[in-house]
């Protein structure tokens, strides 16, 4: 293992199976969620929804819900006016696209949108009052699927149309020819139906009209900089006089990457009450009304020559962003990130977002997974098509080492991925001949077996500019000897408070046991984006390890100057100091620590006391990381019901910190990709009512739809500091095409496409009926 | 609403409250008696976090009212580990076995886990699967749950 930080400092914990340092408090009960914060005063609210998809709202009685003991507000968009709140449809700040209210005003855009808020004394209360609303809503056709927001009435005042955004690559002359004259032309259409984040904790906030800057947030969100930045945005605040605190947050998945309309709204309400005020979301409010994810159609048409080799694509895609997305754009990244590993000289795309009368969109694990979903379920096709064993084509057309830094058609660069190797050793360990073998006597008995591979590189970190660009690290060692590390990463479950420490302690050569991480106050340390992008073993662990070596130099600054000695032959390991060839010589990091702030004279002439270092690190703009995955099922042409017997995960990630979380992650993604494939739909029926509104009818996996994961790594350090690459995201972008062509090969004999998701077993019972018929 | 008294052990401690006939006992632990080591995922018996244990089974707090836990004795999470600290075999072989990522979910399947193999109780890794596929969890893929539940059908958690 080359897991070596930089400094010359051996590892002893990055690279190794350290336990999580958070999962003691969360496995006995003291884990600290958003609902677990009680303030004193504090009051509680629930929402009145919107029943109808697109309706004018014709009048609204309050009295009866005002008039409800313990009910102390109910608030509509005509109370929050003053407040001028115009939420931006991007946490990076204000973006394009339609104005969007915390409460309707006027109309209503969907099922569940939010008309008032109800606060009282607890939920149940809030509750019933609630329900005393009285609205008159006059209903209007809604435009709920892509196809009726091509042409249907505008969603949105002030719109001529529905598109959100359009782009498109110019008219290439070239492409054209290259499709007239190839050998081959494979074309297909893949849809990808909507999903819910779906984190096991829903979304939350506890305001209080509290602090130095008499706005203190209790959220659970996915950086407490950026909310409190995005806060104080929005309501017109100095930076500074909002506080957030997320301590434990159960899950987001991109979900709370910004505060959305309840939060805001709840915030607005506490101003107005001047009392501390709680709302939590519930699993019905969740699945309706919470920012949701993909729906996607792409059609694409790939050229190649008679040798299989990939000589242009051309891509046709569209997306339901619905009423309000949290950015306004239409998945340009999907498409320029389309070519993935392979060398494809050609690339041609036209992608619109459209508005529609649903629920509005947010970034999911992956946002742009759909590159890779429509690629190389695409390269199976072709494969069939032309004749050719799908590895064999991806064999041939996959960008080797020597080919990099390899520029794809849409410009972007990669470099330092091992696809080729990483597919070697998926496939050595799945033993394909032995799998074909085993599948040819499966038919033989009507048993449908299926291989599926899949291939991607992934850019992770995403600090091309914005508030992505650079993570932050304050190191503190204290007269005790203990570390502190105040970082900009933000845990969901990421485990950042036991990988940061790891990444510190071996810096300043300390036990990983003496290293705190905190993470949860926007008011402490400096400003970081949190998670998203992949981004925090790369921007955040550069930032802890170049602080962390800051200090370690001080250190041995320091215990140079008490023995006379050179600094670059002091020795830090477990807490103890050595010189090199002085074996008389030996003291502690506690005891240089100690004198750093108490005993002054010691230190080297003009050095500064203490024992602080902070560091502020610019990753490189993209860290691109890569990985085969490789799936057997068995498909029952009986019940349709897909079986997964194995799952490899062949995967890059640069240096790993911690194999564990590493491994940890790729299982969480992957499986909620499988569900992606196999179960998961939010569907809206023709009035654009939601469908699947309960976990009843939402079904994400459960322990019975998982396999084993296999894991292989490679280890191919990256250019950052600690040579790490993201991780987060991968396997959530890589599972669903591996399912499916797994499942696309099990019905081979059927001559199945399966390229319109979910492939639910009556989904899956239509294409054998369809195969059958022939 | 009618109101109630009622009387129930939680974790070997007596709590008393008044409560509306419509509180969950999940309300009751979090709110009443302030054991917010379980958590409400769905409130509607399909996601498992609220799990706990009345009168030694696993129970779904979201769906059973507090009334109906009148007179029983009741164990959360926080009432699993040694006074001195050493955490439950189920607890340990969840932190073993890297079972959980944001926690949230966790509580729920530990006290499951700890349900069923409790007094000595030694389930098969079938019906201890089986039990767990009534929680739900979106991290971690359940694959270091399955190992944890693999290690208690085997005896070999600490």
């Amino acid at each position: 293992m080359s897991a070596s930080p930089p400094g010359g400092v051996a590892a002893r914990f990055v690279g190794q199976r350290v336990p999580r340092k958070e999962d003691r408090r969360l496995l006995v009960g003291r884990g600290l969620y958003v609902d677990d914060v009680v303030l004193a005063g504090m009051l509680e609210a629930a929402f009145v929804r919107s029943p109808h998809a697109r309706a004018r709202i014709k009048s609204l009685d309050l009295e009866a819900a005002r008039a409800l003991p313990g009910v102390r507000a109910v608030y509509t968009a005509a109370d929050f006016a003053h407040f001028g709140l115009d939420l931006f449809n991007s946490f990076a700040g204000r973006g394009s696209g339609p104005t969007v209210r915390t409460l309707a005003d006027g109309h209503v855009r969907y099922v569940g949108d939010p008309v008032a808020i109800v606060v009282a004394d607890n939920r149940y209360i809030a509750e019933d009052g609630a329900g005393l609303v009285m609205v008159d809503y006059e209903a209007e056709d809604p435009v709920v699927t892509i196809a009726q927001a091509r042409d249907g009435a505008p969603v949105h005042d002030g719109y001529t149309d529905n598109v959100g955004v359009a782009a498109a690559t110019p008219d290439d002359p070239e492409i054209a020819a290259i499709f007239a004259s190839a050998k081959h032309v494979v074309t297909g259409t893949i849809r990808h139906q909507r999903q819910a984040h779906v984190s096991m904790e829903t979304r939350g906030i506890v305001v209080a009209p509290h602090g130095e800057g008499e706005l203190t947030l209790h959220l659970s969100c996915q950086s407490p900089h950026m909310a409190a930045r995005y806060v104080s945005l929005l309501f017109d605040l100095p930076e500074t006089s909002v506080k957030v605190l997320s301590k434990d947050v159960g899950g987001a998945f991109g979900l709370k990457i910004q505060p959305w309309r309840e939060e805001v709204a709840a915030i607005a309400a506490s101003l107005k009450l001047r009392r501390p005020v709680k709302w939590i979301e519930d699993r019905l409010e969740n699945l309706t009304s919470a920012s949701q994810a993909r729906e996607q159609e792409i059609t694409i048409k790939l050229a190649l020559d008679a040798e299989g080799l990939l000589l242009a694509a051309d891509l046709d895609y569209a997306c339901n962003v619905g009423c309000y997305p949290h950015s306004n754009d239409c998945n340009t990244f999907a498409m320029m990130l389309f070519t993935g590993a392979y060398r494809v000289p050609k690339l041609a795309y036209r992608a619109v977002s459209y508005y529609s009368n649903t629920v509005g969109q947010a970034a999911y694990r992956g946002p742009w997974a759909m590159e890779s979903l429509a690629r190389e379920t695409m390269m199976d096709v072709a494969a069939r098509q032309i004749g050719i064993d799908p590895l064999v084509l991806r064999e041939r057309n996959l960008m080797t080492a020597a080919d990099q830094p390899y520029a794809m058609p849409s410009g972007m660069v990669v470099h330092g991925v091992t696809p080729c190797e990483t597919l070697e050793l998926a496939l050595a360990k799945v033993d394909v001949p032995a799998f074909r073998a085993e599948q040819a006597r499966g038919r033989a008995e009507g048993r449908y077996l299926g291989l599926g591979v899949a291939v991607y590189v992934e850019p992770t970190t995403m600090a091309m500019g914005g508030p992505f660009s650079t993570d932050s690290a304050h190191v503190r060692l204290d007269p005790s000897g203990k570390v502190s590390v105040v970082v900009s990463t933000h845990s969901q479950g990421h485990g950042t408070q036991t990988t940061m420490a790891q990444i510190a302690a071996d810096q300043l050569g300390v036990d990983v046991a003496d290293v705190t991480v905190l993470e949860d106050d926007s008011s402490r340390g400096g400003f970081g984006p949190g998670a998203g992008g992949s981004r925090q073993a790369v921007s955040g662990g550069g930032a802890v390890s170049h602080a962390s070596r800051i200090l370690a130099d001080k250190v041995k600054a320091i215990a140079a100057h008490m023995h006379n000695a050179n600094p670059a032959d002091i020795r830090i390991e477990g807490g103890q100091i050595s010189v090199a060839g002085v074996a008389e010589v030996s003291t502690t990091v506690q005891a240089i620590a100690e004198a750093a702030y108490f005993t002054l004279d010691r230190l080297p002439p003009g050095m500064e006391p203490g024992m602080e270092a902070q560091y502020r690190y610019r990753p490189p703009p993209i860290v691109f990381s890569n990985a085969a995955h490789a799936c057997v099922c068995e498909v029952s042409a009986e019940t349709g019901v897909v079986k997964i017997l194995r799952w490899i995960a062949s995967e890059d990630c640069g240096v790993m910190i911690n194999p564990a979380i590493v491994e940890g992650q790729i299982a969480g993604g992957v499986v909620q990709g499988i569900g992606g494939v196999l179960l998961e739909e939010i569907a809206y029926d023709a009035y654009g009512n939601p469908t699947a509104v309960t976990f009843k009818d939402y079904m994400i996996p459960t322990i019975h739809d998982v396999p084993e994961i296999e894991y292989c790594h490679i280890i191919t350090p990256s250019d950052s500091e600690g040579g790490f690459k993201g991780v987060g995201e991968g396997g959530a972008i890589i599972a669903p095409p591996t399912m499916v062509n797994a499942i696309a090969d099990a019905l081979a004999p059927f001559g199945a496409r399966c390229l319109d998701l979910p492939l639910t077993p009556t989904k899956i019972l239509e294409l054998i009926e369809a195969g059958e018929k022939g | 609403m009618s109101q109630h008294s009622i009387e129930v052990t939680v974790n070997g401690e007596a709590v008393r409250a008044e409560v509306e006939a419509r509180r969950t006992l999940g309300d009751f632990l979090r709110i009443d008696a302030g054991r917010t080591g379980l958590h409400l995922g769905c409130e509607h018996g399909v996601c498992g976090a609220c799990t706990v244990m009345v009168d030694g089974l696993a129970v779904r707090s979201c769906l059973m009212l507090a009334v109906q836990a009148n007179g029983r004795d009741v164990v959360t999470v926080e009432g699993l580990a040694h006074a001195d600290g050493t955490l439950h075999p189920a607890q340990q072989a969840m932190k073993d076995e890297y079972g959980l990522q944001c926690g949230f979910c966790t509580p729920g399947i530990v006290m499951t886990l700890a349900a069923l193999t409790a007094d000595g109780a030694r389930p098969t890794e079938a019906a201890l699967r089986d039990a767990l596929s009534g929680h739900l969890c979106r991290c971690t893929g359940y694959q270091g749950i399955l190992r944890a539940a693999r290690r208690l059908a085997q005896g070999t958690a600490a």
